[in-house]
């Protein structure tokens, strides 16, 4: 939620993916552990009490889930790493000539789980960063600053992402109205016979949605000269043509040499184009957010986490599997990473006052 | 400012056209109040004003409506958006953002005012609806009343010349109601906006009216013209109009205020006079002789079929009920009243088992409901939930009750013997979503009636019923507590519960702050007070059917 002076969405965007970055660059569990601390730590000082901060626990343990269908996978089909120590040994499913390579059962070596566990820790710490972004920033207040000619098309996708809380939100109450036919409420029959009336009232409320966005003028367009309109649409077009022939000169062998300034001439077609387009809408903005001296310390903390994490020196980084060691937390990096809490303390406190009143 | 000229509506695929040749103007500066039964066409005449009517609604529009001059048959309903303001039934599905402030600036980006007009304009009707203290609060977390007031405010701040309502305080509580009313007043006084509202709820609304407009029934062609002239005519009236017309007064009031002033007389006449109990509880005759191993049953204390005690629900970190102790007798009308998220629902919800208590005990006959299988506790408790909607999953009547009686294990036919009584007109082969909101409702308790529970409990079971809806849900409704049915029902309709309640229940923070007779706890209460009541105060009369009754006797 917006208080006055609250901080930029993309800045608490920009954070997370500064440390989602450094996250990927490391296996290190002692590291994981202290970013996911961080993420954490921030979440807990400066999130509000609207129901979009609230998916951060719903992120929390969807990365617990990563790890262990990580780990059972690894334990079913087995690893790829050379092991020594066996903890268990599953009876193996015979599989045909064919199918070599592929083991379903057999060891499961104390170095495989430790990989799998590492590589889970990961993705799920991954997971987390954007949870924390999710949680610190509506995903909506970022459509305030879209350039305008992509505007509708961003109100289409956070119209779409409501969708999704307020189906799970039918289905409860649906479910709870079997419970007064005298139907159990649990069990996936009841889920199935729920629904064709669930999406009967998604689509009943959609197109009460679209009604009232309409009769408040979504969609009012600026009456643009012919001329102007045909420019953006050749450049456009050209523009996307460019960049997709630019990129093809890049990565195929041959042509390296246009590659490079057919894609930025293409890039600039398009942001051209994307701006002239912005003409036709008429939409103003009411309060964007300001970009601040605390955007700049948020982002830039991120950003800082993420830089010193791929300068780190390489070998604590992934801590060695075979033979297996015992994990050590490098100093520098570890260092780097807290620099990630600099959110906790710059960043605008929030007023807690969505509790004040019970929700209906 | 709005002028129809021989409109007619028909949608696609329907016989009958929902409108016919409706001529009218409303002038500028006007609160104009559209009244009728349902099924007249209120919603269609609401529609055609902001344009959604045909464009979004498809159907055929012959004739011509233009509002401030544009003709909505060239003028798409975006197009309207700066001069006509429209708020719908239901005030959630009107949101694009999710906070107040944004909501509130919504309308003005997409006409595309400059910024420091967004600014002045949202911080003045921050003040003129008084959501100051909301401003930064997610939507999702208002109570009915403040998301109706920012649906009100999110098409103010556009500065719209009309502003269409359709039903604005149905779905509030008494004094939200008025909030909203108050709001309105201002608009038409300070700011001269044409107000064309659709309201059912005639006894909170009338009185603000300049001008009437009467849908007398589907197809008839509409009644203009002032209140009291209009309601003499009227199918449906609030009871301070019924009670004038009862007693001859004109020309009609349409206020308590009016009425009170000319009631000298009538009070005079009832002095003396006792007002009938809507219908006694019935204290069950002495303890029938027939089974052997009957327990005797004392007949001043039936055995209650709810019972809550020291009772406790929470929902997350909010306390939703305190401390409930409430006993049910057979036979008995309880009314729960009280603010919109008071815990009326959740009381109500508590007795069917949907919430576990986090303290305390609840009973229902010999069941603990969040204990009992949905199957066993069908025959103990049933409830119709606040959209009757919710229970209804087949695609004809016919379908609804074969598997409402095999879900109640009754006799197949039950259920249909229950709806032709219910709702004597209805063919098998009807969807339940055809119907309208009274017949619906009446299928819901229909289907929940299969399994004769003795414990009845109905969510605000009069939102968007006409007034003739509503007298046939009194009669059914009394009918089955004659038969010894208990019903406990949450409404914020005050007429409703003076007519049907033996008792009243009202709810504050989830804390019961008052419990007793109707007649008592009703009248001394300004907020939840019928209209005959606070016209003949200090004598205790409820409702128009009592005052009648008692002149019959006398005359």
């Amino acid at each position: 939620m917006r208080n006055s002076g609250a901080l930029h969405a993309g800045a608490w965007w920009i954070w997370a993916l500064g440390l989602a970055a450094a996250a990927s660059r490391t296996t290190n569990p002692l590291l994981l552990g202290l970013l996911v601390g961080v993420a954490g730590y921030v979440v807990a000082a400066r999130r509000t009490d609207a129901p979009w901060a609230r998916s951060y626990g719903a992120f929390l343990r969807l990365g617990l889930a990563v790890i262990g269908i990580r780990l059972v996978f690894a334990v079913l089909l087995g690893s790829p790493i050379p092991g020594t120590h066996t903890v268990f040994t599953l009876p193996e499913v015979p599989l045909p000539d064919w199918a070599r390579g592929v083991r379903i059962g057999g060891r499961v070596t104390a170095e495989g789980l430790v990989f799998s566990l590492y590589d889970g820790l990961k993705l799920a710490s991954l997971l987390v960063c954007v949870g924390a972004a999710n949680a610190l920033a509506n995903p909506a207040r970022l459509l305030k600053s879209l350039p305008g000619a992509l505007y509708e098309a961003g109100v289409a996708v956070v119209v779409a992402m409501t969708f999704a809380p307020n189906l799970v939100a039918d289905v409860a109450r649906l479910r709870a109205a079997r419970r007064l036919r005298g139907r159990p409420d649990r069990g996936p029959k009841a889920l199935l016979q729920v629904g064709l009336p669930v999406l009967e009232g998604a689509l009943e409320r959609s197109v009460a949605m679209a009604a009232a966005m309409d009769a408040r003028g979504y969609g009012r367009t600026a009456r643009v000269p012919r001329s102007v309109r045909h420019l953006t649409n050749v450049l456009t077009l050209g523009g996307l043509t460019g960049v997709c022939a630019g990129t093809y000169g890049l990565l195929a062998d041959e042509g390296a040499g246009y590659g490079v300034p057919v894609l930025l001439l293409g890039l600039a077609a398009a942001l051209g184009g994307l701006l002239l387009g912005g003409r036709r809408s008429v939409r103003t903005r009411y309060r964007p957010d300001v970009w601040g001296v605390r955007a700049w310390l948020v982002s830039g903390s991120g950003a800082a986490v993420a830089a010193l994490m791929a300068a780190a020196p390489e070998a604590p980084l992934h801590p060695g599997v075979v033979p297996l060691t015992a994990p050590v937390l490098p100093l520098g990096a570890a260092g780097a990473v807290l620099i990630g809490l600099l959110p906790a303390f710059v960043a605008p406190a929030t007023r807690h006052d969505a509790s004040e009143e019970a929700p209906q | 400012m709005i002028r129809f000229e021989n409109v007619t509506v028909t949608y696609d695929g329907a016989a009958e056209p929902s409108l016919r040749d409706v001529g009218l103007t409303v002038p500028e500066g006007e609160l104009c109040l559209l009244v009728g039964p349902s099924g007249t066409g209120k919603s269609t005449l609401l529609g055609t004003v902001s344009g959604l009517v045909p464009h979004f609604t498809g159907g055929t529009l012959r004739g011509r409506v233009t509002v401030a001059g544009r003709d909505t048959r060239t003028h798409r309903p975006r197009e309207l958006a700066d001069v006509v303001g429209t708020v719908g039934q239901d005030p959630l599905a009107h949101f694009v953002t999710d906070t107040v402030e944004d909501e509130l600036a919504y309308g003005m980006e997409s006409l595309g005012l400059p910024p420091h007009t967004m600014r002045r304009r949202v911080e003045e009707t921050l003040d003129l609806l008084g959501l100051a203290a909301l401003r930064n609060r997610p939507i999702a977390t208002l109570s009915g009343g403040q998301q109706q007031r920012v649906a009100i405010g999110s098409v103010l701040t556009t500065h719209p010349q009309v502003l269409v309502l359709d039903e604005p305080t149905s779905a509030l509580d008494p004094a939200a109601a008025e909030e909203v009313l108050a709001v309105l007043q201002r608009l038409v006084h300070d700011l001269g906006t044409t107000v064309l509202m659709a309201e059912h709820r005639l006894e909170r609304v009338v009185q603000y009216a300049d001008r009437l407009i009467l849908l007398p029934a589907p197809g008839a062609a509409p009644v203009c013209g002032t209140p009291a002239e209009v309601m003499a005519v009227s199918p449906v009236r609030p009871p301070v109009v019924d009670l004038g017309r009862l007693v001859g007064w004109s020309p009609l009031p349409l206020s308590v205020r009016d009425a009170r002033r000319r009631a000298a007389p009538l009070r005079e006449r009832l002095a003396g006079a006792v007002p009938e109990e809507p219908a006694p509880v019935p204290v069950p005759a002495q303890p029938r002789r027939t089974g052997l191993f009957r327990k005797p049953v004392r007949p001043d204390s039936p055995a209650p079929v709810a019972e809550m005690s020291g009772l406790a629900v929470r929902h997350g970190r909010v306390d939703a009920l305190r401390d409930i102790g409430l006993t049910v007798r057979p036979g008995e009308t309880v009314a729960l009243m009280g603010r919109n998220g008071a815990g009326k629902s959740t009381l109500l919800r508590t007795l069917v088992g949907m919430h576990e208590p986090a303290r305390g005990t609840v009973r229902v006959g010999d069941a603990v409901p969040h204990r009992t299988s949905p199957r066993r506790l069908l025959r103990r408790v049933g409830l119709v939930p606040q959209d009757p909607r919710d229970l209804l999953y087949a695609d004809r009547v016919a379908a609804e009750c074969t598997a409402a009686d095999q879900d109640a294990g009754a006799t197949p036919g039950t259920c249909r013997e229950l709806v032709t009584e219910l709702l004597p007109d209805i063919s098998d082969t009807t969807h339940p979503r055809d119907l309208s909101e009274g017949q619906r409702l009446a299928l819901a308790l229909a289907v929940v009636l299969a399994a004769r529970p003795p414990l009845l409990l109905l969510d605000e079971p009069t939102r968007g019923l006409d007034y003739a809806a509503k007298a046939r849900l009194v009669e059914i409704l009394r009918a089955r507590a004659a038969e010894g049915h208990a019903i406990v029902l949450a409404t914020h309709d005050v007429e409703l519960a003076a007519e049907l309640a033996h008792r009243v229940l009202i709810l504050a923070e989830g804390e019961i702050v008052a419990d007793g007779p109707t007649a008592e706890v009703v009248v001394s209460s300004p907020s939840f007070a019928p209209q005959v009541s606070k016209i003949l105060a200090p004598q205790p009369w409820l409702t128009v059917p009592q005052v009648r009754d008692a002149l019959g006797v006398m005359a």
